[in-house]
């Protein structure tokens, strides 16, 4: 019934463009006037003339009403010239968080040399050239290192009562020997010593052995993830069945363990990139979600056609030699198929005068609604109990997210934001549940691609240890942090009991198209007002409010004790005097401050601005006195005599 | 009649099989003239109370000496009880197929319904008739009130009171009605106070094969562009092809050389049985949880429902930024001027007027361009998604209206003052109602069954408190500008509160709903601080 929307205004572009002050020590590299802003769904072809410039990080557009627009060239994902038009020469630009601009230069000469200078500015071939290193937010050596620490991965683990009885802290991995693409510190059942994990590394894909993911204190279960095994047609290890004994042994409770296989049935020959990616993304929402009852049989021909796979070397673990294990296949396509998915869903989107019936065959021919149902189907599949509320808390949630993530911005692949998309489903169905809202979502994807912060830089631990992130550049956490009031989710209720499971549903009515992820750059699709922002204003003015009840009650007590003990002093009087409600100004005047965000939501209404307002088209067409082709948003009208 | 005839058992012992969000019953089950029944005894909470106008179809299914009747409601809920004894099921079955099919009106419930905090004839000055009129003749002193239809001669479909340009006799109006079908001549529905430009509804001129024309008809849209400004617009909700082909059974439109000033555009709207089948096939796909992604997403495109709400929203927005923005007058019309016009006039008027807007607004917009303005209630409303029978005049018109009004609402979540729960609450009373605002085809049907004295009205019971929390939208805050919504596919949702409201478990959003109100509430009690 009720779910939050963000207008425009609500997605702040954090330090993606640079305060007016700083701006006038950009230099830029290129500069060329008169280039023309089409708008992406404007029937005829409307837009805005002004100058674009280039710098060493961005390209900004400032058009003749002195609006901004900048591009970080970290964000570009593909510039394309198209064949020229009597106008001049067109420029397509996709960017990376789903923004497409359309330019016109006049001359093409120009145009070329930007295209040019795009291509080499958005593809740096090395790390040193990213942004991150030559960003600098004004923080000082102490505060980024604090931004650093922040997070810290020991900690979460704490958090999870890790280490305990079961599961121990190894030192294995410590020089990277192991796995390169594994942190140093890694948690492993108490029972496996280390010639069982050397041994089980060796039998896994690229030394990815079976870790410690996320541990359920109350149910003492665990998730756990690992590469596929290496075993041909009659391969065993016993160092890696061990280890999982060894797993199986640390989780007490419970009598089975499952092995989940992210793999879709005719797909196990592609599984390298799905296995890595996609299985972490299972992992990662369900350690939202955990269930702890039986699951049913396996799909027999699954596993059928997994034996089929052993063929190439690279199979699954053979049920027979791991007792008390059962195994479960999961449909996840890999990143390939994904990629694909993702870019015709954006070509669909972005066409012209798109009807509803377009609209919704290319949802389904692109199939992405379907990929992200089957990764949140999966990830209840294994799990069902929402884990500790501080854990989803602010900047903590995706804490292992640097130890963990591959945020490598030249991999082109949506998994990450296929992840980011089934949190937003999980917020949409369970209002109460989060603490963090739309908009931080929205952030964290625009960073993940902006290359500002260190965070997402690198493959692995290693590589990131390797580039010396820490101390070169700034971590993006306390940046959220610092704005965090535009992230809170203000209907947020951690104290209800009912969101501790979160028990979605995954029937396919409840996946909608994320607008504000894919059209966040088109303002007019979005809703016109924010119910956010007034709901913030009102959350901060009852809680002032509130604080200013407990003042005064406590004044009262007060001042009731010391009127049984004593007569009024004239000290006494005096202060009752000083805080009595009616000469205590602050009441009204915070309260007139912050309704004035208000005030101004209303004033954004776009319908309130013809510029903005598509319908305006109609105008010209109307005054002409010859009967004339009226062209609405899209669908043309024909005015008949 | 004696509805005693009709009940061939009162009661059996059943229990009601659990829904999202709704417990299972078990008790005795009764059916009595107008409602089924269903008691665990001693007045317990979860008891079912089932007006039977609001069962659209009756499934029966036996087993043994038990049977199982699936009630499928017009509010689309869907019911299953399951009842002991062969006989008895039968009966009841029986017995629910007799009662609901009964069409006579003044033996419908509101005329038996008797609330005891509401009395008979305190709606009469809730939206009085003449209160649009008031409200023009503030603005301006070039529209008079006819009552030229006093008896509903001149048209059986209007109320008695209509406002027309003043320089136009009565005897003008009723020679220009008889130039239009059914006699609904062009009639003031809405005056924009900004620029004075106004917006008109008629049926379609008869114009016929031969091309008649009728010099009064001309004269009265003539008076209109003198007093709005002498550019004018002629919304035509049919497409141009189904103009040609009403000219061969009598009708057509406003030729171009008749009528000097009056531009045409064509917005063609979906009407009658395709629009009745894209609702049945809408609701078939949302209550059918087995469907794949794939398949889901294609029957969502395949029933078309959300073509229709963009189409409709389109024309409403074209119709209103006219009058807003080129300062036309505006004249809508189909056919008969009883349903997509309806859909138009009233939409631009949301759009356009704040008045619309609140609560009291709304109703009245609903009183005026709805049910007074002559809409079939009766007839669009007999049966919604799951009858059986093949639909005789029933479409989902009124719906559609409600749907573009929440797509509205979703995009403009500050400048509504009611909210999804008005919606809703209209909805279902326009389908199955204990009230009498939505009975009966037209004001002269409603003044001969009597039913303003002796039914009450949806809106007295509206206006009381304690509905408050749930028809209200909590963060209303008064909007003078007009809304132009953004008419994208992508900007458009399925309103799953209503096509979705039984299939999925109510709580999240409902508790989100009440934080939002507990939000505001303690304001408001910090206000009186």
């Amino acid at each position: 019934m009720l779910s939050t929307h963000i207008s425009l205004e609500d997605t702040p572009t954090l330090y993606s463009a640079p305060s007016s002050s700083t701006k006038r020590s950009y230099i830029w590299r290129l500069k060329v006037e008169q280039v023309k802003l089409l708008d992406r769904f404007s029937t005829s072809n409307k837009s805005l003339t002004g100058t674009l410039y280039l710098t060493a990080t961005h390209l900004l557009f400032i058009d003749s009403l002195q609006k901004e627009t900048w591009i970080l060239h970290h964000h570009i994902a593909a510039v394309e010239k198209l064949a020229l038009t009597t106008a001049g020469c067109p420029l397509v630009i996709q960017c990376k968080n789903f923004r497409i601009v359309h330019f016109i230069v006049p001359r093409e000469r120009d145009c070329h040399d930007i295209y040019n200078s795009l291509l080499q500015l958005s593809r740096q071939a090395k790390y040193e050239d990213l942004y991150a290193f030559s960003y600098n937010p004004k923080q000082n050596e102490s505060e980024q290192i604090q931004g650093w620490q922040l997070i810290d991965l020991a900690e979460e683990y704490r958090r999870m009562d890790v280490p305990n009885l079961n599961w121990k802290l190894s030192d294995a991995n410590r020089d990277y020997k192991i796995c390169e693409t594994y942190p140093r510190d890694l948690y492993v059942p108490r029972a496996a010593n280390k010639p069982t994990i050397v041994g089980s590394s060796k039998f896994r894909s690229k030394g990815r052995f079976p870790v410690l993911s996320y541990y359920h204190q109350d149910k003492q279960a665990a998730i756990c993830r690992c590469s596929q095994p290496l075993s041909g047609f009659s391969a065993r290890c016993l160092e890696d069945e061990h280890m999982l004994q060894a797993i199986n042994k640390a989780n007490p409770s419970n009598r089975y363990m499952y092995v989940m296989d992210t793999r879709p049935k005719h797909r196990m020959q592609s599984w390298w990139a799905s296995k890595k990616d996609i299985g972490r993304i299972v992992v990662r929402i369900s350690s939202k979600i955990w269930r702890d009852e039986k699951i049913r049989e396996s799909d027999e021909k699954a596993r059928l056609n997994a034996m089929a796979n052993r063929a190439a070397g690279k199979g699954y673990e053979n049920e027979d030699n791991y007792s008390n294990i059962r195994f479960q296949f999961v449909g996840i396509e890999n990143i390939h198929v994904m990629r694909t998915s993702l870019q015709k869903l954006l070509e669909v989107n972005g066409t012209k005068g798109l009807s509803v019936s377009d609209f919704f065959s290319g949802l389904e021919s692109s199939g992405w609604l379907r990929h992200i149902k089957a990764v949140l189907d999966a990830a209840i599949f294994l799990a069902k109990v929402l884990i500790e509320k501080d854990w989803i808390s602010f900047g903590h949630k995706f804490s292992d997210r640097c130890g963990h993530l591959d945020g490598d911005p030249k991999e082109v692949s949506p998994v990450f934001t296929q992840f980011l998309e089934c949190v937003w489903h999980l917020t949409e169905q369970f209002p109460q549940a989060f603490e963090y809202n739309e908009a931080f979502l929205l952030q964290i994807h625009e960073h993940v691609h902006s290359c500002q912060f260190g965070n997402f830089l690198g493959n692995c631990q290693k590589e990131r240890e390797d580039l010396k992130l820490r101390e070169k550049t700034y971590s993006l956490w306390p940046f959220l942090l610092d704005d965090q009031e535009k992230y809170l989710n203000p209907f947020y209720t951690p104290s209800s009991q009912k969101f501790t499971v979160l028990e979605p549903n995954t029937v396919p009515f409840n996946f909608k198209f994320w607008r504000n992820m894919y059209h966040q750059f088109d303002r007019t699709l979005h809703p016109r007002q924010s119910v956010f922002k007034l709901i913030m204003n009102k959350n901060d003015q009852n809680k002032q409010l509130e604080k200013e009840i407990k003042e005064l009650e406590s004044k009262i007590k007060q001042q009731k004790t010391r009127h049984t003990d004593t007569v009024l002093t004239k000290e006494s009087l005096h202060c009752i005097h000083a805080d009595s409600p009616a000469l205590k100004p602050s009441l009204c005047f915070k309260k007139e401050q912050t309704l004035l965000p208000v005030n101004d939501a209303i004033r954004t209404i776009e319908g309130s601005n013809t510029a903005d307002n598509r319908y305006s088209e109609y105008a010209e067409e109307f005054s002409k006195t010859e009967p004339a082709v009226v062209s609405l948003e899209y669908g043309v009208a024909r005015m008949t005599c | 009649m004696e509805f005693s005839e009709l009940i061939r058992t009162g009661r059996a012992e059943a229990l009601l099989l659990p829904g999202p969000g709704q417990p299972p019953v078990r008790g005795t089950l009764c059916i009595t003239s107008h409602h089924l029944l269903l008691s665990a005894g001693h007045g317990s909470p979860g008891d079912l109370w089932l007006l039977l106008r609001n069962v659209d179809a009756v499934e029966k299914r036996v087993a043994g000496n038990s049977g199982t009747i699936t009630l499928k409601c017009k509010n689309l809920h869907v019911l299953q009880l399951e009842i002991e004894g062969l006989e008895e099921t039968l009966d009841i079955a029986s017995s629910i197929e007799a009662l609901t099919s009964l069409e006579s009106v003044t033996t419908s419930y509101p005329f038996f319904y008797r609330p005891q905090s509401l009395r008979l004839g305190d709606a009469a000055n809730l939206h009085p008739p003449d209160h649009f009129y008031q409200q023009v003749a503030l603005q301006t002193d070039a529209w008079r009130l006819s009552a030229v239809n006093r008896d509903f001669d001149v048209c059986a479909s209007y109320p008695p009171a209509l406002v027309v340009p003043v320089g136009i006799g009565d005897e003008v109006l009723a020679r220009s009605a008889r130039f239009r079908q059914g006699g609904r001549f062009p009639v003031l529905c809405y005056y924009h106070t900004t620029n004075g430009t106004v917006m008109l509804r008629s049926s379609q001129p008869l114009q016929g094969a031969n091309r008649r024309r009728c010099a009064e008809d001309e004269e009265l849209l003539r008076a209109v562009l003198a007093l709005g400004g002498g550019r004018g617009l002629v919304l035509d909700t049919r497409s141009a092809q189904a103009v040609q082909q009403a000219r061969i059974t009598g009708g057509g439109t406003e030729a171009k050389a008749a009528y000097p000033g009056w531009k045409r555009l064509h917005r063609p709207l979906e009407r009658g049985r395709p629009l009745q089948d894209s609702f049945v096939r809408l609701v078939e796909a949302c209550t059918d949880p087995s469907l794949s992604m794939d398949r889901w997403l294609s029957r969502l495109d395949g029933c078309r429902w959300l073509t229709h709400v963009k189409e409709t929203l389109t024309a409403a927005c074209l119709a209103a930024q006219g009058m807003d923005r080129e300062g036309v007058c505006i004249l809508v019309h189909g056919a008969e001027g009883t349903d997509t016009t309806l859909l138009v006039t009233s939409l631009a008027q949301l759009i356009l007027d704040p008045k619309c807007r609140t609560m009291s607004g709304f109703q009245s917009l609903l009183e005026r361009e709805w049910i007074q303005a002559g809409h079939p209630f009766q007839q669009r409303c007999a049966h919604s998604a799951y009858a059986q029978a093949r639909p005789k005049h029933e479409a989902p018109v009124f719906l559609l209206f409600l749907d573009c009004v929440w797509q509205l609402s979703r995009q403009f979540p500050l400048s509504l003052e009611f909210g999804e729960g008005m919606l809703l609450a209209v909805f279902e009373h326009a389908y199955a109602s204990p009230f009498g605002t939505f009975l009966c085809n037209s004001e002269k049907e409603r003044y001969l069954c009597e039913v303003k004295t002796k039914t009450h009205s949806l809106w007295s019971s509206l206006n009381q408190s304690k509905e408050r929390r749930r028809l209200r939208n909590p963060i209303y805050t008064p909007n003078p500008l007009a809304l132009w919504p953004s008419v994208e596919p992508q900007s458009l949702q399925l309103w799953a509160g209503l096509f979705l409201r039984w299939t999925r478990p109510p709580e999240p959003a409902q508790e989100a709903w009440e934080q939002l109100w507990r939000i505001v509430t303690e304001q408001e009690g910090g206000d009186t601080l």
